[in-house]
């Protein structure tokens, strides 16, 4: 706690986000020597410089690369990447797809604000198209990305959306996200008010915390409801949950080919 | 005991023996000419010894996973050549900047660019220092010949361990593609340097505290029961980071001391004929063999020549190259670039010899004619 305060603004969701991870962690009885947290770089990538576990802050959009590196030398280790939507799809998305595609047991929770936080509100991966940014002063021309579509189609088992406002909710898909025998993604929709919010005109923090609670459809609710119920609205919740050979252990079979021979 | 274990193998193949004998037991990569060999081996030899390879989705996944497995406390490796070097670059400083030791091989190949991927060149000298940024130290090591490879790759990690460091086993195409016949020292033979770990329990562990009289901390593993905090940012002992000149300048100037006070037990080197040379041939490498045979026939034909080869290309032997220049007329420094190490000597030399160089960047080799007219053209 000597850590405190930290360095997000006021309003920031990222420590919402963080919160949420610390609690499934503790609500799962998981051992903090064996739970190693991997960031990138940007605000969301400071959260494990408050938590109390082996952390790893690493090099801008390569936490997943360093994670794999953890995780494949010590399978042991419960190991989860926080990570923000720039350092995760721009920077880093050839070690997200891949990651993904390995299902390499790694839990990752994307900080999703929409805009580079970091380095004062230039527009990333995820801006919607037609929404401003520093280096979008007239309006963004790039198509976002789906964050869970495109780790879904990239080969992750577990697949979910969650956000600041739902943090009950988040709780339960990270802690799902952990037990799943391989690559989790979970995307949790932050707030920035600072950068994103001003820019866009999205009012307050508060303000931003309400059009999450109002445009947030869960995706068994959106089941049975009309494209028209569903225009402008968002999905959160589980959006995958499969099973498929996980990367340490077909490399333990390896190993043991040899070892168990003698 | 006598051992027979005498084989015939690439540079490139004795690297990965050197690697495994010093404890290597995670790879991580992505494959370039002309260090492919590296990675097919280590990808072959290491599950069967209970170690790992992955081969990345890049050099920067490679170089990335290397220092993530290291972290765990494995002896870690990637190697890569030109392009490949290039894209490590970033994650090179970030293992400097967080002390952690690993090794990262660079079969130097033509350039710039994509140049010429199967020709030998020398040309990464100066990135192997400069190539990442900020002020940091540097161990980088150029083997010569296929046995040199393995015992070289052998003292990169032992380098590595001692000081948590990254090291550079600076290769090139020709060393790493030569084949030669060598004797595999049995494990007994070997000096395998650990990183030191830390005493006492993990609940006053403070990562980056360097105890009275040294310059290293020692390093617990992740999942040892040390919880503790890695960063690329300037950080305190605990290894949190801080936001201060004072805390700045300690670190970064410890991360250079450790390496700088230590010069005489890293920086290594090879003489011949040196004690009456009025002509010094420096060269390293692949190319020190041209130089060898070059200088071996100029002592036959009666002329005063020598030939100094730093094995430890950073730091660079400052002490030794000073002392031989003091004496001799002239040096020659042979290198497969457009002059790179020679800025070195130069630097070193400041005026009190000649210096002529020899470089190529045709991507072929410096023969020992070469070598032996431009020898004859300045005694
Ligand atoms: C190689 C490299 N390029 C660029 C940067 C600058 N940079 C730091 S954070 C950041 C963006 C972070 O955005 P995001 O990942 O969305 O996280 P946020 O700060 O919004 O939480 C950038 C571009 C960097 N640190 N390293
Ligand atoms: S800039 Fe945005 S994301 Fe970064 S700390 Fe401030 S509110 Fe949070």
């Amino acid at each position: 706690m000597d850590k405190l305060p930290h360095i997000w603004c006021p309003g920031c969701g990222h420590g919402i986000l963080m919160r949420s991870i610390a609690q499934a962690i503790e609500n799962l009885g998981l051992d903090k020597d064996k739970v190693c947290i991997v960031s990138g770089i940007g605000c969301s990538s400071r959260a494990p410089g408050y938590m109390d576990f082996n952390t790893l802050h690493t090099t801008h959009g390569r936490a997943l690369a360093f994670a794999t590196g953890v995780k494949l030398a010590r399978p042991e280790l419960e190991v989860i990447v926080i990570t923000g939507d720039g350092d995760a799809t721009a920077i880093g998305g050839n070690h997200l797809i891949h990651a993904c595609r390995r299902n390499i047991n790694i839990t990752t929770i994307v900080f999703n604000n929409n805009i580079y936080g970091m380095t004062g509100g230039q527009y990333s991966p995820t801006t919607p198209t037609g929404e401003l940014g520093t280096t979008a002063p007239y309006g963004n021309i790039d198509r976002p990305f789906n964050i869970p579509e495109l780790a879904a189609a990239a080969g992750a088992t577990y697949v979910a959306r969650g956000t600041a406002y739902h943090a009950n909710q988040l709780i339960k898909l990270v802690e799902k996200g952990i037990q799943n025998k391989g690559f989790s993604l979970i995307e949790g929709v932050s707030v920035c008010p600072t950068y994103y919010g001003r820019k866009n005109k999205k009012g307050s923090a508060v303000d931003i915390m309400k059009w999450q609670k109002d445009h947030a459809v869960d995706v068994k609710v959106a089941e049975k409801l009309s494209p028209e119920q569903l225009e402008g609205k968002f999905l959160i919740g589980e959006f995958k949950n499969a099973t498929a050979p996980e990367y340490t252990e077909e490399y333990q079979k390896i190993i043991d080919r040899f070892t168990k021979e003698r | 005991m006598k051992n027979n274990n005498i084989k015939l193998m690439q540079g490139n193949e004795a690297v990965v023996e050197g690697a495994i004998a010093a404890g290597m037991r995670f790879y991580g990569g992505y494959p370039i000419t002309p260090s492919t060999e590296i990675a097919e081996g280590s990808a072959q030899k290491l599950p069967r010894v209970g170690g790992k390879f992955i081969q990345m989705e890049d050099e920067i996944g490679g170089m990335a996973a290397t220092i993530g497995a290291a972290l765990t406390g494995v002896k870690a490796m990637t190697a890569t050549s030109g392009p490949g070097f290039s894209l490590k670059q970033e994650n090179i400083g970030y293992a400097a900047m967080a002390e952690i030791p690993c090794v990262i091989v660079n079969v130097q190949r033509h350039g710039p660019s994509t140049g010429l991927p199967t020709s030998p060149s020398q040309g990464d000298v100066m990135q192997a220092k400069w190539g990442t940024h900020g002020d940091h130290p540097v161990i980088a090591l150029a083997p010569s010949s296929v046995k040199e490879a393995f015992d070289i790759t052998v003292r990169a990690f032992n380098l590595a361990e001692k000081y948590r460091t990254p090291v550079i086993l600076l290769m090139d195409e020709i060393v790493g593609h030569m084949r030669e016949g060598i004797r595999i020292p049995d494990a007994s033979e070997l000096e395998i340097v650990d990183r030191k770990k830390p005493a006492g329990n993990g609940e006053d562990y403070l990562a980056y505290k360097v105890a009275e009289g040294e310059s290293v901390p020692p390093m617990a593993g992740f999942g040892d029961g040390y919880r503790y905090h890695v960063t690329g940012l300037v950080h305190d002992e605990s290894g949190f980071p801080v936001n201060s000149n004072a805390v700045a300048d300690k670190l970064c100037t410890r991360l250079m001391t450790k390496i700088e006070d230590n010069i005489d037990d890293i920086v290594t080197y090879e003489e011949l004929y040196m004690e009456d040379a009025e002509i010094v041939v420096v060269s390293y490498g692949g190319t020190a063999r041209s130089a060898k045979s070059a200088v071996k026939k100029a002592r036959e034909k009666g002329l005063k020549v020598g030939m100094f080869r730093p094995i430890t290309i950073w730091p660079f032997p400052e002490k030794q190259v000073k002392e031989f220049a003091q004496k001799a007329k002239g040096i020659i420094v042979a290198e497969l670039n457009y002059g790179q190490l020679v800025l070195e000597v130069e630097r070193v030399v400041k005026g009190s010899s000649d210096i002529f160089h020899i470089g190529k960047v045709d991507g072929d080799i410096i023969t020992p004619d070469e070598i032996l007219s431009k020898i004859e053209e300045v005694i």
